[in-house]
C-alpha cells in the first residue's frame, strides 16, 4: 500500500528534556521522522519542551510548539492544529506516555484523531508487566517467573515464593527509574517502595532473577503487510543485571550459533505480531542460560530506543525514518535502502564489522552514591565504535570515552583489583589490568558472569600488548609490522604507554613506515551492493574506500559522548555547522563518536566518519581529507580541547583562533586583559599554603568562594563564611589529597545576580544576542539554575554595562563566531566572572527565543560571511519572555540532596514561552516535568536567615488561596499531603518530596517565581504558540 | 614480522592478485572457485553444504569459530567447501552447544583456511569483478612460488559445464527411519543438505533420498507420493541426464524443487538458466512471493538464476521475485502440483520465513491419490 492520503497532517510528540534513560537518541529519531513525513507530503506538528534539539528547529516541523508534553497543552495544540493523526513511537516514553494518556481521556476520540505506528492495545500489551507476560504464554514463550504488586506486602508475599535474589520493574518507567535488584528482605523493601512511588500506575512487577544469563536484544521492523524484518541483533558484554543503557553492548550477536540467533529471530517475530504493533520500529530482549540454551523474554519497547538509534547508527539503516514511513502506511519493499539505492527497505542488514557500545557515567558528580550498576540505567550518554574486529572496536571505544582508563588501574593493587569484579563503571579497564598480571579467563569469567569469548578477546589484546612490549624498538618496524599493531585497535598513545615513547614519536615513525588507516564503509550490506552513503570507519587494512573529493571541504569536530555539561546542546549546534557551511558550498564532513545524534545520521553532512574524539582518530582524518578548514568552536570542550595540538600540527582551524581561547582560559592573563579593558572582575587570587590563603581571603572579605586549582568534581568547590570554616575546608582538601594543590579564592559577591550573554562576531561587528538572566542567585553553576531572556530585573544602566563590555571584550579577544561571558550584578555594579569564546549550552534555547540560528552563523562566519549578511546587526527585541529551567537526575541517585550547588549536574533543559514572564516560568516548570499545584496545601520550612523573605511569599500564598503549613528543619518530618514544598534550609524533606514527585523549591529566587507563576496561573489560561508564530516576521532559512 | 606467533598463508587469485594473512585450519594447499558469503552466523552450515563443492568460501563477517562446531549442525557428512577465508579466526569457542572447535574440525577434515586477509577488500574484488578462480597455500611464497601457484588456479577445471553431482550425491539410496505413517516422499539427492530432509520429515512424511541419477522408472518404482529435487553444486546445464529425469516424471507426482533442483526444473521444461556475476550467497535476501504480496527474507546460496523470460508462460508462472535484483526465485506449474524456489526454505543458516513451503507441499502430498490417477500428460515445453 502506498502513502495514506486520509491523513493530512500529524502530530509528533517529542521526548521532553534530557534525562538519564531518555537522552539525544530521541531528538534524532524525531528528526528523521519530521524530515522523513514532511519529505512525503504531510503537514507535520511537533510538540517538545526541549530547545536544546534539532527536531525543535523551525524548519524541521511545519509546526513547532516548544511547550510542554502534558495532557492540558497537548489537548490545546490538537485543538488548533487539528491533525488526523498522532504518532507516539518516536519520542520515547515520554511520547508513549503523552499518548496513552491523550487516549484514556478521550482527548483523541473528541477530535477525531488515530494513533499510528502503535494501537492503544499495543502499547499497553507492551508496557503493562501483567498483559505482557500473558501475551508471551499465549505464544508460547516463557517470562521470568513474575507477578504484579499493587502494594508492599503483595511483594513481599511473593518474592517469598520466589525467592532471591529478585528483580523489582516499575510499570511505565523509563531506564528502569525506581527498580532494582534485590538480594535480600530488607533491600527488597526499599527497592519496592521506590518503585511504588515512581511508577505512574503504582504497580511493580516483582521478577524471578535471571542474573548471569546472556543478554540481547533484537531490533525488529513491521509493515502494515506484515512483513517483519530484524534490523540488528545485539549482545550485553555484561551479563543479566545491569541495565542495557549501562552495558558495555555489541552488534552483531557474537556467541550465538545460528540455530540459537533463528529462534530468537522467529520469538522476536512472533512477539512483535503477537503485542499488535502494527508498524514501526520495536526491540526485545532476551536472555538466554549460558549452560542450557534455555531462553526468556525480558522486555519489549513497542517504539523506537535507544537501542534502535544504536541499531541504525551500527547497521546504516534508518530505523526511526522508515518506521515513520511505514505508520503512513508504505510497505517496506517499495521503500528504497538508501544506501544501495537499487535495492529495497525490506531485507535484514549484514554488517562486516563489529560495533561496541560503551556507556558514560557521572558517578564523580555524586560522590555520596555508592557507583555499583544494577537494573536502574545510571549512564549518561554513550560512544558507539566501529572495528573489523571486536578487540579494535572495544580498544576504539575506550578511547572514545574520553577518560583515563589506564593510570587509575596501574597503580592498584591486586587484592583491590580482584575487589572490584562486580559491575561498576570502570570494571573493563580492571579486567584487562588482572588480565596483564597474569589472572586467568576462566577465573574472570566465573567472578564476573562475561561470556568466555568475550574474555578471551580482552585476554588477546593484553597478549598483544605482551608482544609489543618484547619487540625491537619501534624504528625498526616496517609498514606490514606497524599495520599488524595498528589493527590490534592500539592508538599511539596506547602503544606509548605500552612501551614508554612518546605517541608524537610514535606517530613520526608510522607515518615514515607509510601506515596510515584506510576508511571502510558502513552500507548494510557487507559490500554485496554498491553502497552509495559516505558513512566510514578507520581501520588497518589494505583498501580504501573513502577516495576525498576534490571540493573545498570542512570538517567539523562534534561533541563526542554526552555527559553532564556536555549534552545534545552541542550537537545541537555541530549539526547548525555542516548546514551552515554546505549552504555555502562547502563539502561537510563530520567527525563523531556519539550514536545518540543528529550529527551522525549519515545524511546530515556530506560524509560522516564514525571515529574517537581524539587527537591522532581526528588528524588521521584531517590527513586523509585535506580540508580547506576545521571547525572546533561548536562541539563543547572535546573538540575545544584539541585545537591547540590541531594548531601545532598545522591543521587549519576555522573561527576564533586557539590563542585566543587560551588568552581567556588562562587566568592570569584574562586577569590583565579585563584589567586593560576596565571591565570589574571579582577581587581574587590564588594561595600556595593555608597560611597564605587565610591572608588572602582576610584580604578579600568573607565571604569567599574557593576551589582547588584543579578540579575534583565540584566537591571542594565552597563559599566559605569566616575563617573557622576556611580552616576547615582546608583541613578537608589537605587530608584527601596528597600533592597539595593551590587554592582559588574568589570574592563571592552575595545576593548577586547571575546574567549570562551569548555574542556573536564576524571580526569586525559584534552583536550581543541576548541577555539571559538567572533566576536562582550566584554561587550555583549556570548550567544548573534556571533563566529568563530578555531580563526582568535589570536597569536599563546595568544593561548597557553589559553590552558595553560583552563588545569590549569580544572586539578585544578577536573572536570569530561565538562568546558567552558570565557576569554577576548587584544593585549598580556588574563583575565579570569569565567568558568561553565558543558556543555555549544556551545557544540552541537563545537561538529559539531571538529567532535566529546563532551556531549556523558562526559557522557562516567561520566560512567568511559578515553578520550584515546574515541579518543579524543587533540585539533583537522580543515581544515574548523564554525560560529555560534545568533537569536533574536525583532521582537516581539515591540518598542524594536535590540541592543545586556550584558544579552542574543536570542533565537537560526545558523551554518555557510566554508574552508573561510568570507564565513562561511555569512552563518550564511544566516542560520540566514539574507539577506545580493549583491549590491546597503549601509546606514551607522556616528559615531564620531568610524570614521576611518566606514571610512574603507566605502571604502571597495566602492570597492566592494556598493554605500555609510551617515546619522547622528539626521537627520530623510531616505527613505527606502537600502539593509543594519550599525549603531554603535543605533538610531531608527535600529527598522526600522528590521520592514522592512532590515539587519544591531550595532557593528563595525559585520560591518567589514559583509563587508568582501560581498566582498568574490561577487568574489566566495558559495558551499554546508555534515557534513559526513567534517570528512570522523574521526570514526563517531552509537548512537544506 | 608475524603477530602472535601465527604462521603465514597467502591467498592467490587467478588474475595475479594476492593476499598475505595467517594459516589455520588444515595445513596445506587448496584450488578453487572463490565466492563469498554474507550470513553473519552458520559458518558450520555453510562449510557442510554439499552446494559448496569445488568452492572457496569467504565469510564477510569478520569473526568466524565464535561458537564452536556442533554435531548438530551438520548439513552433510563432511565439509564440502574446498577452503576457507575469514578475516578473523577465533580460537575460544563459547557456547553450550559446542562439541569441537573450528580448527580442530577443519583439520580433522582436512580444509585449508586463511585468515587475517582484509576480506572486505576481497568482497568487493569478488562484486566487482565476478566469481574467480584461487588458491590458498600455507606457507611464505615468494615471487616464483606466487607465479606457480596463479597458474594453478588459471589451470582449475572451471564449474561452467561441468557436471558436479556424481562427486557429491549418495552412493546409495536410504530411509530415514521412521515410526509414523506418513506419505512417502522421494528425494533426488543432487548434493542434498540434511535440513532438507529434516523439515520433511518434520513436515509430516517419510523421506527416501536416492542417488542423483537414479532413473524415474526406479523412483516411481518406490511409490512415491511426492517428489524433491534438492539443492546441489555446480552449474545446471551439467547434469544433462537430470533434465530428462525430471521432464519424465513432470505432472506424475507432486514436486518440489530447491535451489539447484529449481534449475534442473527450469531446464527440464524448456527455460534457461544463466551465472550471476556473484551470485547470492547470504541469509538476508528479500524476496516476494507474487501471489500472496508477502516479502519473506530468505537464505541463499546460488551463482547461476533461471531466466524469468525463458519460462513456458503457458506452463509456469513466477511465484517469487527476488527483490535486489529482479531476478527469478520461484515458480509454479500452472495446472500440476509442482513447485520451486531458487532460495532455500530449510534455512540452515539462515531465516525460517520460507518454511511454510515445506507445509505446502506436503498438503499437496497428502492431496495426491497415487501416481495413477494422475492424467497422462504429453509435456510439449521441452526444447
Amino acid at each position: 500500500m502506498p502513502r495514506r492520503d486520509d491523513i493530512k497532517t500529524i502530530l509528533i510528540p517529542g521526548s521532553g528534556p534530557i534525562q538519564i534513560g531518555q537522552a539525544a537518541e530521541f531528538d534524532y529519531s524525531g528528526t528523521q521522522a519530521c524530515k522523513a513525513l514532511k519529505g512525503v507530503g504531510y503537514r507535520v506538528v511537533l510538540i517538545n519542551s526541549n530547545p536544546a534539539t534539532i527536531m525543535t528547529d523551525p524548519e524541521v516541523a511545519d509546526r513547532t510548539y516548544i511547550e510542554p508534553l502534558t495532557l492540558e497543552t497537548a489537548e490545546q495544540v490538537i485543538e488548533t492544529e487539528r491533525p488526523d493523526a498522532l504518532l507516539p513511537t518516536l519520542g520515547g516514553q515520554t511520547a508513549l506516555n503523552l499518548a496513552k494518556v491523550l487516549h484514556d481521556q478521550g482527548v483523541l476520540e473528541r477530535f477525531g484523531v488515530e494513533l499510528i505506528g502503535a494501537r492503544y492495545q499495543a502499547i499497553h500489551k507492551g508496557e503493562d508487566r501483567q498483559a505482557f507476560q500473558e501475551a508471551m504464554a499465549r505464544i508460547g514463550l516463557q517470562t521470568p517467573q513474575g507477578r504484579m504488586a499493587t502494594s508492599l506486602d503483595e511483594a513481599t508475599d511473593f518474592v517469598r515464593e520466589i525467592g532471591f535474589p529478585a528483580i523489582v520493574r516499575p510499570s511505565y518507567t523509563l531506564g528502569g527509574t525506581g527498580g532494582g535488584i534485590a538480594y535480600d528482605e530488607e533491600s527488597f523493601k526499599r527497592v519496592v517502595t521506590q518503585g511504588l512511588h515512581n511508577s505512574p500506575a503504582t504497580t511493580v512487577l516483582i521478577e524471578q532473577s535471571v542474573l548471569g544469563w546472556k543478554e540481547y536484544e533484537l531490533e525488529v521492523m513491521r509493515d502494515h503487510n506484515d512483513t517483519v524484518v530484524i534490523i540488528c541483533s545485539i549482545e550485553n558484554l555484561d551479563p543479566m543485571g545491569v541495565h542495557t543503557g549501562d552495558s558495555i553492548t555489541v552488534a552483531p550477536a557474537q556467541t550465538l550459533s545460528d540455530k540459537e540467533y533463528q529462534r530468537l529471530r522467529d520469538d522476536s517475530i512472533a512477539i512483535i505480531r503477537e503485542i499488535g504493533v502494527d508498524t514501526g520500529g520495536s526491540n526485545i530482549q532476551f536472555a538466554v542460560n549460558p549452560e542450557d540454551g534455555e531462553v526468556v523474554v525480558i522486555e519489549m519497547n513497542p517504539r523506537v530506543s535507544r537501542s534502535s538509534a544504536l541499531a541504525s547508527k551500527a547497521t546504516g539503516y534508518p530505523i526511526a525514518k522508515i518506521a515513520a514511513l511505514l505508520a503512513v502506511g508504505f510497505h517496506l519493499d517499495e521503500l528504497p535502502n538508501d544506501i544501495t539505492k537499487e535495492t529495497k527497505a525490506a531485507f535484514e542488514p549484514s554488517i562486516d564489522y563489529v560495533v561496541t557500545k560503551l556507556p558514560r557515567f557521572a558517578f564523580e558528580k555524586f560522590p555520596d552514591t555508592p557507583n555499583d550498576l544494577g537494573t536502574q540505567m545510571r549512564s549518561v550518554g554513550e560512544v558507539m565504535a566501529i572495528g573489523r574486529t571486536f578487540k579494535e572496536s572495544l580498544l576504539k571505544g575506550l578511547r572514545s570515552l574520553e577518560l583515563d582508563v589506564r593510570s587509575p588501574v596501574r597503580k592498584c593493587p591486586t587484592e583491590r583489583l580482584e575487589a572490584q569484579l562486580s559491575p561498576h563503571p570502570g570494571r573493563l579497564p580492571v579486567l584487562l589490568e588482572l588480565l596483564r598480571r597474569g589472572k586467568s579467563v576462566q577465573l574472570l569469567c566465573e567472578r564476573t558472569g562475561i561470556d568466555p569469548w568475550f574474555m578471551a578477546q580482552l585476554c588477546e589484546i593484553v597478549e598483544a600488548e605482551r608482544e609489543i612490549a618484547t619487540l625491537p624498538e619501534p624504528e625498526r618496524w616496517d609498514q606490514e609490522l606497524w599495520r599488524e599493531i595498528k589493527r590490534v585497535g592500539f592508538s599511539d598513545s596506547d602503544l606509548a604507554a605500552i612501551i614508554g615513547r612518546s605517541p608524537d614519536e610514535l606517530r613520526q615513525l608510522r607515518l615514515a613506515q607509510g601506515s596510515a588507516p584506510v576508511y571502510k564503509t558502513v552500507d548494510t550490506c557487507a559490500a554485496e551492493f554498491e553502497a552509495y552513503t559516505p558513512y566510514h570507519y578507520s581501520t588497518y587494512e589494505w583498501e580504501d574506500e573513502a577516495a576525498p573529493s576534490t571540493r573545498d571541504k570542512v570538517v567539523i569536530l562534534g561533541s563526542g559522548p554526552n555527559r553532564i555539561g556536555q549534552g545534545v546542546e552541542f550537537d545541537y549546534a555541530t549539526v547548525h555547522a555542516v548546514w551552515a557551511l554546505r549552504e555555502a558550498g562547502y563539502e561537510t564532513i563530520m567527525v563523531n563518536s556519539n550514536p545518540e545524534t543528529v550529527s551522525t545520521d549519515y545524511d546530515t553532512a556530506d560524509r560522516l566518519y564514525f571515529e574517537p574524539m581524539t587527537f591522532e582518530d581526528v588528524l588521521n582524518i584531517v590527513e586523509h581529507e585535506r580540508p580547506a578548514g576545521v571547525i572546533v568552536q561548536l562541539g563543547g570542550q572535546t573538540p575545544l580541547k584539541l585545537a591547540r595540538t590541531l594548531t601545532e600540527a598545522g591543521v587549519p582551524i576555522w573561527g576564533t583562533p586557539a590563542e585566543a581561547i587560551h588568552e581567556v582560559e588562562d587566568r592570569d592573563r584574562f586577569h590583565a586583559l579585563c584589567l586593560r579593558l576596565g571591565i570589574p572582575q571579582p577581587r581574587g587570587g590564588a594561595a600556595d599554603r593555608p597560611d597564605d590563603a587565610k591572608a588572602l581571603a582576610a584580604e578579600i572579605g568573607y565571604p569567599v568562594m574557593v576551589r582547588p586549582s584543579y578540579v575534583l568534581g565540584g566537591r571542594a568547590m565552597k563559599v566559605i563564611r569566616n575563617g573557622e570554616e576556611l580552616e576547615r575546608y582546608l583541613e578537608e582538601v589537605y587530608a584527601e589529597l596528597s600533592e597539595a594543590p593551590s587554592i582559588l579564592i574568589d570574592d563571592f559577591i552575595e545576593g548577586a545576580r547571575e546574567v549570562d550573554i551569548d555574542a556573536i562576531s564576524d571580526g569586525e561587528l559584534v552583536v550581543v544576542a541576548g541577555i539571559m538572566e538567572h533566576i536562582e542567585g550566584a554561587g550555583i553553576h549556570s548550567g544548573d539554575s534556571a533563566c529568563i531572556t530578555p531580563s526582568v530585573g535589570l536597569n536599563p544602566g546595568i544593561e548597557r554595562a553589559l553590552l558595553n563590555y560583552s563588545v569590549r571584550l569580544t572586539e578585544t579577544i578577536g573572536v570569530r563566531g561565538l562568546i558567552n561571558i558570565q557576569y554577576l550584578v548587584r544593585d549598580n555594579e556588574v563583575f565579570i566572572i569569565e567568558a568561553n569564546p565558543r558556543a555555549s549550552r544556551t545557544i540552541p534555547y537563545l537561538s529559539k527565543a531571538i529567532g535566529h540560528p546563532l551556531a549556523k552563523y558562526a559557522a557562516r562566519i567561520a566560512a567568511g560571511s559578515r553578520l550584515a549578511d546574515l541579518g543579524l546587526t543587533e540585539t533583537p527585541r522580543l515581544r515574548h519572555y523564554s525560560v529555560k529551567e534545568a533537569v536533574l537526575p536525583f532521582t537516581k541517585f539515591t540518598g542524594v540532596l536535590p540541592v543545586l550547588g556550584p558544579e552542574m549536574r543536570s542533565t537537560g533543559e526545558s523551554m518555557g514561552i510566554d508574552r508573561d514572564p510568570d507564565l513562561a516560568y511555569w512552563k518550564a516548570q511544566l516542560g520540566a516535568g514539574v507539577r506545580l499545584p493549583s491549590g491546597g496545601k503549601v509546606l514551607l520550612v522556616d528559615d531564620p536567615d531568610r524570614a521576611e523573605q518566606l514571610e512574603l511569599l507566605e502571604q502571597d500564598l495566602h492570597n492566592a488561596g494556598f493554605a500555609v503549613a510551617r515546619t522547622s528543619g528539626a521537627a520530623p518530618p510531616q505527613s505527606s499531603g502537600y502539593g509543594l514544598l519550599i525549603d531554603t534550609v535543605h533538610t531531608p524533606l527535600l529527598r522526600q518530596a522528590l521520592e514522592n514527585g512532590i515539587p519544591y523549591a531550595t532557593t528563595v529566587e525559585a520560591a518567589t517565581w514559583t509563587v508568582r507563576a501560581l498566582q498568574k496561573a490561577t487568574s489566566s489560561r495558559l495558551g499554546v504558540t508555534a515557534l513559526q508564530d513567534l517570528f512570522a516576521d523574521v526570514a526563517v532559512t531552509n537548512p537544506d | 614480522m608475524a603477530m602472535l606467533g601465527k604462521p603465514p598463508a597467502i591467498l592467490v587469485l587467478e588474475d595475479g592478485t594476492i593476499y598475505r594473512g595467517y594459516a589455520f585450519g588444515c595445513p596445506g594447499r587448496t584450488v578453487g572457485e572463490v565466492v563469498f558469503n554474507t550470513s553473519m552466523t552458520g559458518y558450520q552450515e555453510i562449510l557442510t553444504d554439499p552446494s559448496y563443492h569445488g568452492q572457496i568460501v569467504t565469510m564477510t563477517y569478520p569473526h568466524i569459530g565464535n561458537y564452536g562446531v556442533s554435531v548438530y549442525d551438520m548439513e552433510s557428512n563432511r565439509p564440502f567447501a574446498k577452503g576457507f577465508i575469514v578475516r578473523e579466526f577465533s580460537r575460544t569457542a563459547s557456547n553450550h552447544r559446542s562439541n569441537q572447535d573450528l580448527q580442530s574440525f577443519m583439520e580433522q577434515h582436512q580444509i585449508v583456511g586463511i585468515e587475517g586477509i582484509d576480506t572486505r577488500a576481497l568482497t568487493r574484488r569478488l562484486r566487482d569483478g565476478g566469481v574467480i578462480k584461487g588458491v590458498i597455500y600455507h606457507g611464505d611464497a615468494d615471487e616464483e612460488e606466487v607465479t606457480a601457484l596463479v597458474a594453478d588456479a588459471r589451470e582449475h577445471e572451471d564449474i561452467d559445464g561441468r557436471d558436479m553431482t556424481p562427486e557429491v550425491t549418495t552412493p546409495l539410496p536410504y530411509a530415514r527411519p521412521t515410526f509414523k505413517e506418513n506419505p512417502r516422499v522421494v528425494v533426488v539427492d543432487f548434493g542434498i543438505k540434511h535440513s532438507i530432509v529434516y523439515k520433511l520429515e518434520l513436515a509430516g512424511s517419510e523421506v527416501i533420498v536416492v542417488p542423483a541419477q537414479t532413473t524415474p522408472a526406479q523412483i516411481m518404482a518406490l511409490n512415491p507420493y511426492g517428489l524433491v529435487l534438492s539443492n546441489g553444486p555446480g552449474d545446471p546445464d551439467g547434469p544433462k541426464y537430470a533434465h530428462d529425469t525430471v521432464w519424465q516424471l513432470l505432472g506424475l507426482l507432486p514436486t518440489y524443487g530447491i535451489c539447484l533442483g529449481h534449475q534442473l526444473l527450469g531446464l527440464a521444461v524448456g527455460g534457461q538458466t544463466f551465472k550471476l556475476k556473484y551470485g547470492h550467497h547470504g541469509a538476508n535476501t528479500p524476496v516476494k512471493n507474487v501471489i500472496t504480496g508477502a516479502v519473506e527474507i530468505t537464505s541463499q546460496n546460488h551463482n547461476y538464476a533461471v531466466s524469468m523470460d525463458s519460462l513456458p508462460g503457458q506452463q509456469f508462472q513466477a511465484t517469487h521475485i527476488n527483490l535486489n535484483d529482479d531476478t527469478l526465485e520461484g515458480m509454479a506449474h500452472v495446472r500440476y502440483p509442482v513447485f520451486s524456489v531458487q532460495y532455500h526454505p530449510e534455512a540452515s543458516p539462515g531465516p525460517h520465513d520460507a518454511g511454510y513451503l515445506f507445509d505446502r507441499f506436503i498438503e499437496e502430498v497428502n492431496a495426491f491419490e497415487g501416481a495413477s490417477a494422475l492424467p497422462a500428460v504429453k509435456f510439449e515445453g521441452r526444447v
